[in-house]
């Protein structure tokens, strides 16, 4: 396999050239369309948005508060909390967990934060075989593939591409059915159910006064995974907390809807501990882990904000970049309007500052997202720190370095207008430049560029005002 | 009181017939209208690519400029628009005589479109086209932060030989975005092929926009195609330049 592209432009590049995001705009449009009409089949979804939001934010304010009170009742319920500072402390955690416990496969139901701290990877290199069992994240796993959406994993995939898949990879009848290939992957997945030691999950929601989790499915993999083995361990990152199931309630009305336009998802699973006496099933041991990966300084810093996310991934689909780069392109575990802040918040600039400047600024996520979150104000935050840090392209800082200073010098303006019209004469042909030297042929590649006026607007006025 | 032409910088140098218009549309309505001499350009080019210690710069000339003037301050472009009556405010909140400065001069700024129908309650203007199907893109600062696009649509709709039809996925970006068109020329030129597309499944023969920057940028792609669809801002519709201009 080639190396992953460093950039986020040469990603995009070689996406769009594979044909990976040819599937993605639909997709994201048609799922878009769904949030909006289950939006105006609710009357109440703009409360609701603002009780949710106002719920996240309240959370975050408080968050060592209900992260204790979380833990503390988790544990008096017969749960087991560990606090995993990054990812690598959270992969030996529930390493040594399943190793304590002789743990020989794991199922897992679908978690994008284990994606973030790549624990399929951990568990494969002691020995212990993992399968995904969420539909989107098992077809992920057989092609060797990434998750490029955070509720649709598959976004990028065709029914087609799926068919060729199983007959390769499971030894399946080829088929492009929907309901003949969901079949197929349920069989092979109910034999992994039965068999494994461990099941991981994610946390959708943590409820602090009961200490219970919170897990949004519509597969009922989350419940296989949940109380089928032995051991159930959740990963969860620390933001993931709201203070009571009322709160819970109020996020749930907009989750689905939000995220896929069901008015819920087809099952929410509350998971409160182990097996207890008289339980006709559920797991022996039950594993909180909570993750901070950056979590804590994101916390503290100027885009706290962005913790308040739900993972529906409503900006995603209405992004028209996501719509044309898809989710591989943003190089991390979360892709889109959400992704291009977290990730940089998260992991930092350094290495992630292309990132805030994948957005035309259009708003349309904020819009779209169930808890309102300013994503663009964040985006031009992230973009001033990138600029302190001296990320902008040289061209680009100068560029408008010079531009600032002629705007500041009204006749400096003048001239510079004037200057303009003179250039632009002499490269345009019948009113048009088709081809800009240096960095103008970013523009021209693709575009032709209106030639300058002669006479720009001020002089016209001057013309016929004479001031 | 006379009204106060901000005319923006890019319609200053590259479509100062659309400047001429506004101003021959405004002065139809009844207004008086004045051209700060002084003006160049409000800073959002700077502010958006995250250089705020330039767009500050031109934040404090631009409020300078304008503060020094009465009346309403009306742009043709609603990002500009938002870019004063939003962002500027925002840059200058550590420095409470700029700050205030900033709030006197936003309260008095208003998008052309905003201007004509929430203000002056204009209902027609003429004289239109003779005979034109246009489509209206609606652009996304002045969509999302200003609350605008029934305004100018409705406009067009009273504008005598004008045709206005849908344009599926009107509220999608069309991936101008500023320095974006040149920092990611790849992903910005994707962005308009999928506008440019809805454009010609339109019918339309105008693409008509409220702001010149993603005017030039879809005008620049449909040229490219050597596409017969023109783009034009709104104002030079209802001023009658799009018959001018092609002899209708």
């Amino acid at each position: 396999m080639a190396p992953e592209p460093i950039t986020f432009l040469g990603r995009v590049k070689r996406d769009r050239a594979s044909g990976v995001v040819t599937p993605v705009a639909e997709a994201a449009r048609r799922m878009s369309s769904y949030r909006v009409a289950a939006s105006n089949d609710f009357p109440l979804m703009e409360q609701m948005r603002d009780r949710a939001r106002e719920i996240r934010l309240h959370t975050l304010a408080n968050l060592d508060r209900y992260l204790a009170q979380f833990a503390s009742q988790v544990e008096a319920n017969g749960g087991h909390v560990h606090w995993a500072a990054d990812g690598d402390e959270a992969n030996a955690i529930i390493t040594e967990i399943a190793q304590a416990n002789e743990v020989k496969s794991v199922v897992k139901s679908k978690s994008m934060v284990t994606e973030e701290i790549e624990l399929n990877e951990a568990l494969e290199q002691v020995g212990i075989s993992v399968v995904e069992s969420d539909l989107g994240e098992f077809i992920v796993q057989l092609s060797n593939d990434k998750p490029s959406h955070i509720i649709a994993p598959v976004l990028h995939k065709t029914r087609y591409d799926i068919g060729e898949l199983f007959a390769d990879k499971l030894d399946a009848p080829y088929t492009t059915d929907p309901s003949q290939l969901t079949e197929i992957a349920r069989s092979h997945l109910r034999r992994e159910f039965l068999t494994a030691d461990m099941g991981i999950s994610g946390c959708n929601m943590g409820i602090a006064d009961s200490g219970t989790v919170v897990l949004v499915t519509n597969e009922g993999n989350g419940r296989l995974t949940t109380t089928a083995p032995r051991i159930h361990v959740t990963v969860m990152g620390m933001e993931r907390i709201v203070p009571s199931f009322a709160d819970a309630s109020a996020v749930l009305e907009v989750l689905a809807r939000a995220g896929t336009g069901q008015r819920l998802s087809v099952y929410t699973n509350l998971v409160s501990g182990p097996r207890r006496h008289g339980d006709p099933d559920g797991p022996d041991a039950f594993h909180v882990v909570i993750l901070d990966n950056g979590r804590s300084r994101t916390l503290s810093g100027s885009e706290a904000e962005i913790l308040a996310c739900i993972r529906c991934g409503a900006c995603l689909n209405i992004c028209p970049v996501y719509r044309e780069v898809g989710g591989h392109a943003y190089g991390f575990t979360y892709p889109g309007p959400i992704g291009a802040v977290v990730t940089p918040a998260l992991k930092g600039l350094d290495e992630w500052h292309e990132l805030p400047y994948a957005s035309t600024l259009c708003g349309a996520c904020v819009e779209a997202c169930p808890v309102r979150i300013d994503i663009p104000k964040m985006l031009l935050t992230l973009r001033s720190k990138a600029v302190d840090d001296g990320h902008l392209p040289g061209w680009l800082t100068f560029a408008v370095g010079r531009y600032a200073s002629a705007a500041t010098h009204p006749r400096q303006f003048r001239v510079l207008l004037k200057a303009g019209g003179v250039v632009g004469s002499m490269m345009a042909k019948d009113g048009w430049i088709t081809k800009a030297p240096s960095h103008g042929a970013n523009w021209t590649g693709a575009r032709d560029l209106p030639q300058p006026a002669k006479t720009p607007f001020h002089a016209r006025w001057k013309q016929r005002h004479g001031s | 009181m006379a009204v106060q032409l901000f005319v923006t910088c890019l319609v200053n140098s590259f479509f100062p017939e659309v400047g001429e218009a506004t101003v021959e549309v405004l002065e139809k309505a009844g207004q008086t209208v004045e051209f700060p001499a002084d003006q160049t350009c409000c800073g959002q080019p700077a502010f958006n690519v995250g250089l705020r210690g330039d767009a500050r710069k031109m934040a404090v000339h631009t409020l300078d400029v304008l503060d020094a003037t009465e009346g309403p301050i009306v742009l043709p472009s609603g990002s500009c628009a938002d870019m004063i009556v939003h962002h500027i405010p925002e840059l200058m909140v550590d420095d409470p005589e700029r700050s205030a400065q900033a709030r006197r001069v936003a309260g008095r700024t208003r998008e052309l479109s905003e201007f004509l129908v929430d203000d002056l309650d204009v209902k027609t203007v003429g004289p239109g086209c003779g005979e034109c199907s246009v489509a209206y893109h609606p652009s996304c600062h002045g969509l999302r932060n200003l609350n605008l696009r029934a305004q100018a649509e409705g406009l067009l709709d009273q504008a005598p030989g004008v045709t206005r039809v849908d344009l599926p996925d009107a509220e999608n970006c069309c991936g101008f975005g500023g320095l974006f068109s040149v920092d990611m020329p790849d992903v910005s030129v994707a962005m308009m092929e999928t506008k440019l597309k809805n454009v010609e499944s339109s019918g339309a023969d105008v693409l008509v926009g409220g702001d010149v920057s993603c005017l030039m940028h879809l005008g620049g792609g449909l040229h490219r195609r050597k596409s017969h669809i023109v783009v034009k801002h709104f104002v030079e519709i209802l001023a009658g330049h799009y018959e001018r201009d092609h002899g209708a």
